[in-house]
């Protein structure tokens, strides 16, 4: 039993690294309507500015920190104004693949920059897990949780509360009507980018530290896909879940099934579970039902 | 072209079904079959290849096109159905020993087979979400065909085909992959042409329209967004087998995620709804990274660099140039090559004349 919740605690917590990657995602879909294809790469591009910040250039995390976050909401911010704007009004496929190419560009601008050689990120954590009721806690994980969950308060916080955060959920909502009210919608979509830059570049600087940055770091991108469809496309809340059970499920399986197929059970079983929850929810838990008139 | 611009003249059904009911435009397509059969004539090995290459992406990009651009339902999973074509077709040749012309039919029905069952969830979901479901379908076959060892045949999941003959005919050299390559993918492209304005055809369009309208008139909806996935997956299936032959090799890492975008990748830049606009969008694909780098490795001896020096730098910048490529020509003509094909047309029918 202690093995079962072992996996499933540090699942979760893996899971809420999950969250916070597809909270970006989310709110780029709910404020913009746009898939965006390119999550993962951003996440990426975050890690290596990160990297690039603490090892090749050697600041300190004090400095470093405020640099990357800058950064990274400039750069969704030019992404935003830049790429997607234009594609406002297009098919909705057209704009899926435009965010793939930007993936392509993500890629090969972050190998040009920094190199395609894995980096690793140095965080001022302790190695050694705390052993808590058998249960093994690896401060690292810890850490993730604590930041992603932080960011996620905040967040949601901000939606609900600020001014900036209901005139998002407005334009969510209606986008015309949100406009009729005098409500910069074009500032809405350029903040979603920016804050899901802010998530990806928090995600770089986790996911990096865990296994590494490379552009193999991309691959985050596509385990958010399981977690947004079981929550829900729509929903912030159907994100933080959907994230978290992804990761739960991933750790326990890789513990239990592992042994039997020869690995490889964390790439596979996720998709398997989205496809049963696709079946019998096909909105997932909390993203708004479509109703069909005719 | 002049003779296009008044009125229908047909005076029999038949004339008036034809494929290409304008003599022009019987007699220009005559003309693109004779010069593709004698393009081995004035090619080399190494634009055979090329050409081979943009034979077999079309074919795929055709059965896409069927799906997504006609019947309007997204695929991320394309990649993943040519791959169970791929590996149809190596296990018959490798067990059976059936030839290759039996390997294509049995590849392409296997994997309408897998299509339509991965093309289930269509029944409930639509749009981005299906699109992420078909990406499932993408996972889920890679997973099972890489750890069964019984389809992928152990080591690396690496199947080894032996050199397919036809008539006594080794198919062994570019030239003769060509005319193994060239007949599919021309009979690929009629059939699809047939397809799309057949009973059919018009089904799947008035699914893509307006499903729950087309449910109310009686198209079976759940029929034909089978029939869609089927259809298309043959197509994948067909082009994965003939993968296998050409490179005599069944390998699953020819069809990954990134085999599935770069095949909606063709099919968006040539243009959705329409076969020819599948081609155009094969060719582009295609031949774009080869084109570049031939500019890139020109540009940088130009400078003077070394090649092997800086080749990852090449690579990168290669990645940057292609991503770039794409968005911005989906910026400039969302609709597509076959779009600009049909503006070039159009100015050219009144062309000295225009106003």
């Amino acid at each position: 039993m202690a093995f079962f919740f072992d996996l499933f605690v540090n699942g979760l917590m893996i899971g809420s690294m999950y969250a916070l990657v597809a909270l970006g995602f989310v709110l780029i879909y709910k404020a913009t309507s746009v898939v965006n294809f390119a999550q993962g790469e951003l996440v990426m591009f975050g890690g290596y500015i990160a990297a690039a910040l603490l090892v090749l250039y050697k600041l300190p995390l004090a400095v470093a920190l405020p640099v990357l976050l800058g950064s990274m909401i400039a750069l969704g911010f030019i992404v935003e104004r830049g790429v997607l704007r234009p594609m406002v009004g297009q098919n909705v496929i057209s704009v899926v693949m435009v965010t793939v190419g930007l993936a392509q560009v993500f890629q090969g601008a972050a190998a040009l920059l920094w190199g395609a050689q894995t980096k690793n990120i140095p965080l001022p954590i302790p190695l050694e897990p705390y052993v808590i009721w058998e249960i093994y806690l690896s401060p690292v994980n810890i850490a993730a949780a604590v930041v992603s969950g932080v960011f996620m308060v905040t967040f949601v916080w901000f939606f609900r509360k600020s001014r900036m955060g209901i005139a998002m959920r407005a334009t969510a909502n209606d986008q015309q009507a949100a406009m009729a009210v005098g409500i910069n919608v074009r500032m809405v979509f350029a903040l979603s980018w920016a804050i899901a830059g802010l998530a990806a570049a928090l995600g770089g600087v986790l996911w990096g530290n865990l296994i590494g940055v490379d552009t193999q770091l991309a691959l985050v991108g596509l385990k958010v896909f399981p977690a947004v469809i079981l929550g829900g496309l729509d929903s912030v809340p159907g994100a933080l879940v959907g994230g978290l059970i992804i990761g739960a499920v991933e750790s326990v399986a890789a513990g239990y099934v592992d042994p039997y197929v020869g690995g490889g059970t964390k790439d596979f079983l996720p998709y398997v579970l989205m496809i049963l929850a696709l079946m019998v929810r096909p909105y997932g838990f909390f993203g708004r039902e479509i109703i069909e008139r005719v | 072209m002049i003779n296009r611009e008044c009125g229908v003249y047909q005076t029999t059904y038949e004339g008036d079904m034809a494929l290409y009911p304008l003599p022009l435009a019987r007699y220009s397509t005559l003309a693109v079959v004779v010069v593709l059969a004698l393009l081995p004539l004035v090619l080399d090995s190494h634009m055979m290849s090329l050409a081979n290459l943009m034979l077999l992406a079309s074919i795929g990009a055709i059965g896409l096109n069927i799906l997504v651009g006609y019947t309007g339902q997204v695929s991320l999973g394309h990649g993943a159905f040519m791959m169970v074509g791929s590996y149809t077709a190596a296990l018959v040749t490798v067990r059976l020993g059936l030839p290759f012309w039996l390997g294509l039919p049995a590849g392409g029905a296997v994997a309408a087979l897998v299509g339509a069952f991965f093309g289930i969830p269509s029944l409930r979901i639509k749009g981005l979400y299906l699109a992420i479901a078909t990406l499932a379908g993408q996972f889920i076959i890679e997973w099972v065909i890489n750890h069964s060892p019984w389809i992928s045949g152990g080591v690396q999941s690496t199947i080894y085909v032996p050199t397919p003959t036809f008539l006594g005919w080794n198919i062994n050299n570019e030239y003769r992959r060509y005319f193994m390559v060239l007949p599919v993918a021309i009979v690929a492209y009629v059939a699809a042409m047939n397809l799309v304005r057949s009973r059919v055809g018009r089904a799947f369009i008035a699914v893509r329209d307006r499903d729950v309208a087309a449910e109310i008139i009686g198209v079976d909806i759940f029929h034909y967004k089978l029939l869609a996935f089927a259809v298309s997956s043959f197509y994948a299936g067909m082009a994965g087998a003939l993968w296998t032959y050409y490179l005599k090799i069944a390998n699953y890492e020819h069809f990954t995620l990134a085999t599935s975008v770069s095949y909606l990748a063709m099919i968006i830049i040539g243009g959705l709804g329409s076969v020819l606009g599948s081609v155009f969008g094969a060719v582009f694909i295609t031949l774009l990274p080869i084109v570049l780098v031939y500019v890139v490795e020109g540009g940088a001896a130009l400078f003077g660099f070394k090649y092997a020096a800086i080749a990852d730098f090449l690579a990168n910048l290669r990645l940057i140039i292609f991503g770039g490529l794409i968005i911005l020509f989906l910026a400039i003509e969302p609709e597509g090559l076959f779009r600009m094909w049909g503006n070039v047309k159009r100015y050219f029918r009144l062309w000295p004349y225009s106003y």
